[in-house]
């Protein structure tokens, strides 16, 4: 199970890293880092055939997390890889938004790792 | 020729009396003349009626006369009428030296008869001479007097006139007083005002940055915890490890939390500084220079706006490049002035981006990507800080404007058309400049130079 984190605070690496640790030690997880959506569109173009499930910030210089959604819902159509959209606490204009453009789950900052991992672990 | 001499003295009095004005100034005289007036005028009728025959008539004539040349020589009421003196002085002298001639020396007196008619005849010219030259110098004096008299006059119509001016200067006067205390009193009020406006601005930038200040300081907060969470579960497993005696295993688990450490630090002093920068951007200024890091102050407020801005329009989205001089070190400034002066330009650079941006969609092209770049440089002595975006630039016909108190090309309410004007002020307070680079259509670059 490949994780694609999107997020242009580098600190969330160390952060995900730590959290995981014993998945990534097990194997059962691995995570790859894309610190803007750009940079997250050409992993996914280099790495086409990987199943990948994407977990990213709306909040970003360049490309915001919409931005990177909508182009991943349109131009993966068969199978689309899930994307879960991390938003700010009470902004609802964002969930929407992101639910409109076809994000598969949410999560509100400060993220629940707790949370987060049971939500990874069906999927795995 | 005693007639002759009476005449003269009734003359002489007469004239006295009128010129002297005697009547009236001196009443004392006034009388003894009268006397001398009347005596005169008694000796003359004797004269005429008994001729020759009195002999004392011949000498009442000359005491009448030498009584007048006494008064006049001696007396200082007589003083202005001196000239009198003269004139009479040959003709009574000649008149009684012929007198005593003819009486005491008669034999002698024949022998000059002739030079005597001649010394009369020249007194009498004499005396008529100077009586007319007198009747002109009094003509003369008299136009004088009339003449001092109207411009005495005129000058109490001057001085008349100058009082009324000086009660209208005065009053005009008390009124420009008052205007100027009016007009400084106003003057208070602006100065007031524009602190007033200043600090008001200061606010509205404030309330800009509030989202951008949460957002910026909600993600720090969030490493905190998150980090010091992991730490947490890290112990427990350090604890297990040690309990089994993996000290390998321990070691490694210390040293992660060590870096997770670090880590907290580290956001923590970020979200420190934010509730500091957003402090001293509402204080006023404290007017104390002190060494800058102009890059580090330049991506902070880089990154307030933009998240301000994203927080308020959340379909707005802006690529950022930066690129900051590590040999800058530090430049004395007043941080939270210039601070104020970047936020504004960043501010503006996001709203001309977004002003495109959204002209664009609505002509359905998506293609435009909106980018503002922040540069830091050092060149020479100077130091430069660079905000440049490529939005629509600035309409040539503004250009000259944008600098202007008040000018503003936002819709009412939205922009308070002071950013630029105090941003001008507070770079030239540093002796600095503010230069722009406009390319119509293709954007605007706002050069600030510090001296190093």
């Amino acid at each position: 199970m490949k994780i694609l984190v999107v997020d242009d605070e580098k600190d969330v690496q160390v952060l995900f890293e730590q959290r995981f640790r014993k998945e990534i030690r097990n194997g059962e997880m691995e995570f790859v880092f894309a610190f803007s959506g750009e940079d997250a569109l050409i992993y996914l173009n280099k790495h086409e055939h990987e199943a990948v499930l994407i977990l990213s910030d709306i909040n970003m210089p360049g490309m915001s997390g919409l931005e990177l959604l909508s182009h991943i819902k349109q131009k993966y159509h068969k199978p689309p890889p899930i994307v879960m959209m991390i938003t700010a606490y009470g902004d609802a204009e964002n969930f929407n938004t992101a639910k409109e453009l076809g994000a598969d789950d949410f999560l509100t900052k400060p993220v629940d790792f707790t949370l987060l991992k049971e939500k990874l672990k069906p999927t795995s | 020729m005693i007639v002759v001499d009476l005449i003269i003295a009734i003359l002489i009095v007469r004239y006295l009396r009128k010129t002297l004005q005697t009547a009236v100034l001196l009443p004392a005289w006034d009388k003894i003349l009268t006397g001398v007036f009347f005596i005169s005028i008694g000796l003359l009728a004797a004269d005429i009626f008994f001729g020759r025959r009195v002999l004392f008539l011949q000498w009442g004539g000359h005491a009448v006369l030498l009584f007048l040349l006494y008064i006049l020589y001696s007396k200082k009421e007589f003083k202005p009428a001196r000239s009198y003196m003269i004139a009479i002085f040959p003709y009574v002298l000649v008149r009684l030296t012929v007198d005593i001639l003819k009486t005491f020396f008669n034999s002698f007196y024949n022998t000059l008869n002739n030079y005597a008619d001649a010394a009369i005849l020249f007194a009498v010219i004499w005396l008529i001479a100077m009586l007319v030259i007198n009747k002109k110098q009094q003509k003369a004096l008299a136009k004088e007097q009339e003449k001092r008299k109207q411009e005495e006059e005129q000058n109490k119509i001057t001085v008349l006139i100058k009082e009324q001016l000086e009660v209208q200067v005065a009053e005009r006067t008390a009124e420009l007083t008052k205007q100027k205390e009016e007009l400084q009193n106003t003057l208070h009020e602006l100065q007031s005002t524009q602190s007033l406006l200043i600090q008001s601005e200061k606010m509205a930038s404030l309330g800009e940055l509030t989202a951008g200040i949460a957002h910026e300081i909600q993600n720090p907060l969030n490493f905190v915890n998150n980090f010091s969470e992991v730490n947490t579960e890290l112990i427990a497993e350090m604890k297990d490890e040690i309990e089994k005696g993996n000290f390998e295993e321990v070691k490694a688990l210390a040293n992660d939390i060590a870096d997770n450490e670090q880590k907290i630090n580290h956001h923590g002093k970020r979200a420190d500084a934010i509730v500091k920068g957003m402090l001293q951007h509402s204080r006023s200024s404290s007017g104390q220079k002190e060494p800058t890091n102009i890059s580090a102050l330049a991506d902070e407020y880089l990154r307030l706006a933009y998240h301000g801005l994203r927080a308020k329009d959340k379909s707005f989205n802006a690529a950022m490049k930066t690129d900051y001089d590590q040999t800058i070190g530090t430049v004395n400034v007043l941080p939270q002035d210039i601070g104020r002066v970047i936020l504004n330009l960043i501010t503006n650079a996001f709203y001309s981006v977004q002003q495109k941006k959204t002209l664009r969609q609505a002509q359905g092209d998506n293609s435009y990507e909106p980018t503002v770049a922040v540069s830091t440089k050092k060149t020479g002595d100077k130091v430069q800080i660079k905000v440049a975006d490529n939005g629509n630039g600035i309409p040539q016909s503004v250009l000259d404007k944008i600098f202007q108190p008040f000018f503003t090309t936002k819709p009412t309410g939205q922009g308070t058309g002071l950013g630029l004007s105090l941003s001008y002020d507070i770079i030239k307070a540093h002796s600095g400049e503010l230069k722009v680079e406009n390319k119509e259509g293709e954007g605007a670059a706002f050069i600030i130079i510090l001296p190093a």
